[in-house]
C-alpha cells in the first residue's frame, strides 16, 4: 500500500531558484538560507520518496484570467518548467504520476472536493523552487511529483479549514492506493510578504512563529483562523499559507518535527520551513 | 446587497477580489502575452503600438508606459501578471515592491534586511487613525 511518510513544508520565492540557477548560494546575502536547508538535503536522501504531492500555487503562469481552478491537480506524465518572463528556469521536467494522481482525484472528488484535473501545464517557481531547495541540481529529478495547484491568487482563495479537511481525503486516497509507495506530501508558499502596494515589505516575525508552532501541535485550531487575519497580519500574499494546512491535514495528528528554519529576508519575503514526520 | 469586504480598511494594499479581475482582464491578459519571447521582443519595440492591440482602457495603458504599479493595481492589474512586465524590463519582484512604496531600492532592500515592515501601524486605517 501507499503510505505518507512525512511532510515538508517551505517558501518558494523566486529569487532563491535565481540565486540557486546563477550559482550565488554562497554568496553573504544568500549563504544563511541555505544553511537552513542543509539538514533537508541530507534528510530526503535518506528518506527518499518515490512520489512528493506537491501543493502550490502557480503564479500566472500555467493559469491566466481565462481560467481560475481553485485546486488543480496535474494528471499528466511530464510538466516543463515555465517561462514566467525571464526564460524557462533551467530545471529538469517534472515527471508525473498519472496512476497515483487519477486514484487521488477519482477519490477526492467522491470525498466532496471538487478537484480540477489537468494533464497538460508548465509549472512555474512555486513548484520547482522548493524541489531545488531539497534536491539541488539533478540532471533529472529523482522522485515523481504530482503538481496540485491552489489559487491564493484570485480572492478569494479556500479558506484554512477547507484545505486542512482536504489534505485529510488527500491522506484518504493515498492509503488506498494498491501499489506500495513512499509518499511525501509538501505544502509551499509564504511566510509573511506583501508584494504590493505601499504596505509592500510587510513582515510578521511574531505571526510566522506561532504559525510555525501551531501547525506542528494545534493544526486543527489553526486552520480555523480566517483569511482576514493572513492579510491583515502576514500581508496580501502571506495567505499562501493556506497551503500549508492541506499538506498538515495529510499527515497523523501527532508527528515528529525533524526540522524548523525562519530566515528574513529573502528578496521580499519571510521564508518558514518545516520537515515533519509521520509517528 | 453589497458583499462584505473586510479587507477594505487594510493601508496601502489593494486585494485583487473578483470585482478587481473583471475590471483589469484584459490588463492582465496583456501581461500573460509577455510571456512568450516573441512578444516580449515586439513590446520592446514599440509598447504603444503593441498595447493598442488589447482592448484596455486609455488609464490602463497609460500606467503600463509610466511602469506606475500602483496605478495598475488601481485599475484591476494583479501582481503577479504584471510581474511579467518588469520581468520583460529584467527587473526584480524587489525593484517593483521598491517602486511601490515609494522608496528607492537600496532603501527598500535595507528595510527588508532590518527585519521588514512592521504590522504595527499597518493593520488598518483605524488602527492608523487611534495612533
Amino acid at each position: 500500500m501507499a503510505r505518507v511518510t512525512a511532510g515538508v513544508s517551505t517558501s518558494h520565492v523566486p529569487a532563491i531558484g535565481a540565486a540557486i540557477d546563477n550559482g550565488k548560494t554562497r554568496d553573504p546575502y544568500w549563504q544563511p538560507l541555505f544553511a537552513g536547508y542543509e539538514f533537508s538535503r541530507r534528510w530526503i536522501k535518506q528518506e527518499q520518496p518515490d512520489v512528493v504531492f506537491l501543493v502550490y500555487n502557480d503564479h500566472a503562469s500555467a493559469f491566466s484570467l481565462d481560467l481560475v481552478p481553485t485546486f488543480a491537480i496535474g494528471c499528466g506524465e511530464q510538466f516543463a518548467s515555465a517561462d514566467e518572463g525571464w526564460g524557462a528556469r533551467p530545471v529538469p521536467p517534472v515527471r508525473g504520476h498519472p496512476e497515483l494522481a487519477a486514484h487521488i482525484a477519482q477519490s477526492v472528488i467522491q470525498d466532496d472536493f471538487d478537484l480540477t484535473v489537468v494533464n497538460r501545464m508548465d509549472v512555474d517557481h512555486g513548484l520547482t523552487v522548493p524541489m531545488s531547495l531539497l534536491f539541488g541540481q539533478p540532471r533529472a529529478w529523482p522522485c515523481r511529483v504530482i503538481p496540485f495547484a491552489v489559487n491564493v491568487v484570485l480572492y478569494p482563495p479556500p479558506s484554512g479549514r477547507r484545505c486542512y479537511l482536504l489534505g485529510q481525503a488527500i491522506r484518504r486516497a493515498i492509503d488506498s492506493f494498491d501499489d506500495d509507495l513512499n509518499v511525501q506530501v509538501w505544502g509551499t508558499g509564504g511566510m509573511s510578504h506583501q508584494l504590493q502596494g505601499p504596505r509592500a515589505g510587510l513582515i510578521n516575525q511574531d505571526f510566522d512563529r506561532d504559525f510555525l508552532e501551531r501547525i506542528v501541535t494545534a493544526p486543527d485550531e489553526l486552520s480555523r483562523m480566517p483569511h482576514i487575519d493572513y492579510v491583515r497580519e502576514a500581508g496580501s500574499e502571506g495567505i499562501e499559507l493556506v497551503m500549508w494546512l492541506i499538506m498538515r491535514g495529510a499527515l497523523n495528528d501527532k508527528v515528529t518535527q525533524k526540522h524548523r528554519f525562519y530566515h528574513v529576508p529573502a528578496s521580499n519575503t519571510a521564508v518558514g520551513h518545516l520537515i515533519l514526520e509521520n509517528r | 446587497m453589497a458583499l462584505h469586504k473586510p479587507y477594505a480598511d487594510i493601508p496601502g494594499t489593494i486585494i485583487f477580489d473578483a470585482e478587481m479581475a473583471r475590471i483589469g482582464y484584459h490588463l492582465n491578459q496583456f501581461c500573460m502575452s509577455l510571456m512568450q519571447e516573441a512578444n516580449r521582443q515586439r513590446f520592446r519595440a514599440d509598447e504603444r503600438g503593441y498595447l493598442d492591440e488589447w482592448p484596455m482602457t486609455e488609464p490602463q495603458k497609460a500606467a503600463v508606459l509610466a511602469r506606475d504599479y500602483n496605478r495598475m493595481m488601481a485599475l484591476g492589474g494583479n501582481v503577479y501578471f504584471l510581474a511579467k512586465i518588469f520581468s520583460t524590463d529584467g527587473l526584480s519582484f524587489q525593484h517593483a515592491a521598491a517602486t511601490m512604496t515609494g522608496m528607492t531600492q537600496q532603501e527598500y532592500a535595507q528595510m527588508m534586511l532590518d527585519g521588514g515592515r512592521s504590522p504595527a501601524g499597518n493593520r488598518s486605517t483605524q488602527e492608523n487613525s487611534n495612533g
